[in-house]
């Protein structure tokens, strides 16, 4: 377990007492995500096979969750922008990609007694989800989770605090899935958005993400050298990119898949 | 201007016609690489003749650049995406993909001379030198393109010829 000594302050016991306690859910989390899945997957057994590749996908997400936030990744990241960066990376894209390619829901369903799938629809298909799952909520969570942490002293104080530390990266974890999942989700989505509706909500993100990295290089967040800031703004730019034409790709082959040229439907030679 | 005559016409067409979308496809695929992978790999990082950030880069400029950067891995996306969808509609005429390739290359290198680095000044193609030669190479070998572009899409406009 890493030592967070140095956030102490006037209160060191306390302090560390408190990032202890952050350590230990992260790992309490962890445990439950993979055994979760792992649980369901002997569940499920008797539904037929699981694709082996959705199973790895998820905890590779896990795997990436963890190593943003625990371990030398998350020590980096105390010490620097460039490391808060790269674990910035893997926590808030990479991983919410992964988890997202994981199916869990429909690994869920699979997994529960008739009753218990039948909840779980009807809470899915609710009004207040609906809203939250919708591309515009998702990438506004997230794109305002990034304002805020990089354009106040949020960045500052997620330092200082265990819990404001915890709070942000939760956030970025989960408004990462939110997003990811509204646009190239695997699981049912019975409110899924239409191709244009979630390229047009992709691409305004990736505009947001490059300006928010560049802004980053100008006017990074209080107490951070200049260099460590060049580094990171470059970082979350093209890292970012590289994320986010992957979700462009993924958009593409569902665009492929909706718009299939139907075996009737296909002129005979023009 | 090329790119927006032939979008004009492909979405008006909405896909029934294999033809107009390869060369939508292409078009697209042009002005994207242009716009993404050239300006990229060309002139940030090979030349290094553009800058990531520069100090007198406005909060306009940048909000700018990012719409900007965003709309260019779009259109290579999608004009990729385009191609496999022409493909499996209809063997595709690689002849005029390609004369649209170089019509939206060129094009869109023009536009970006004309537009983003003479009429609004938002940057240029380098810095601390006498621009003049540079930019008539750059709007020089644009317009050239641009012409064999259009010249391949002119002679492959046939609906029969290969």
């Amino acid at each position: 377990m890493p030592s967070h000594g140095g956030h102490g302050g006037a209160a060191p016991l306390a302090a560390d007492a408190s990032w202890a306690l952050h350590d230990a859910l992260i790992v309490a989390a962890l445990l439950v995500a993979v055994g979760g899945y792992l649980r369901a997957l002997r569940s499920a057994r008797r539904r037929g096979p699981w694709p082996a590749l959705r199973t790895t996908s998820w905890l590779l997400g896990v795997a990436c969750a963890g190593v943003a936030t625990l371990g030398p990744v998350a020590l980096a990241a105390h010490e620097s922008l460039t490391g808060h960066m790269v674990a910035h990376l893997l926590l808030g894209m990479l991983a919410p990609l992964l988890l997202v390619l994981g199916a869990p829901v429909t690994h869920l369903l699979r997994a529960l007694s008739v009753t218990a799938a039948r909840r779980l629809t009807r809470l899915l298909r609710s009004a207040p989800l609906r809203v939250l799952t919708h591309p515009v909520t998702a990438a506004a969570l997230n794109a305002g989770g990034l304002w805020a942490l990089y354009a106040t002293d949020l960045y500052g104080l997620m330092h200082a605090s265990a819990l404001v530390h915890g709070i942000v990266h939760l956030h970025l974890l989960l408004a990462g899935y939110l997003l990811t999942a509204a646009l190239v989700g695997v699981d049912p989505d019975p409110h899924r958005s239409s191709i244009g509706v979630r390229a047009a909500v992709l691409l305004a993100f990736m505009a947001v993400h490059s300006i928010l990295a560049k802004r980053v290089y100008g006017a990074p967040p209080a107490g951070v050298e200049a260099a460590d800031a060049h580094v990171a703004s470059q970082l979350m730019y093209y890292g970012g990119d590289v994320v986010d034409v992957t979700l462009l790709v993924l958009l593409g082959l569902a665009w492929l898949r909706a718009t299939r040229p139907r075996p009737a439907a296909v002129p005979a030679a023009a | 201007m090329t790119s927006t005559g032939s979008r004009r016409a492909g979405t008006r067409d909405a896909g029934a016609d294999p033809i107009r979308r390869l060369v939508l496809a292409g078009v697209l695929f042009g002005a994207g690489i242009a716009a993404s992978v050239v300006d990229l790999f060309l002139f940030h990082l090979v030349l290094q003749w553009h800058h990531f950030y520069d100090l007198g880069t406005t909060e306009m400029a940048i909000a700018a650049d990012g719409f900007f950067h965003a709309v260019a891995w779009g259109m290579t996306v999608a004009g990729l995406f385009l191609l496999v969808d022409a493909r499996r509609r209809a063997p595709v005429r690689w002849a005029r993909w390609t004369g649209a390739v170089l019509a939206g290359l060129g094009g869109f290198q023009l536009l970006d001379a004309v537009v983003n680095h003479k009429l609004l000044g938002i940057h240029q193609v380098r810095y601390d030198v006498d621009l003049l030669p540079y930019d008539i190479a750059w709007i020089g070998s644009a317009i050239v393109v641009l012409a064999i572009g259009l010249v391949v899409l002119w002679r492959t406009r046939g609906r029969g010829e290969r």
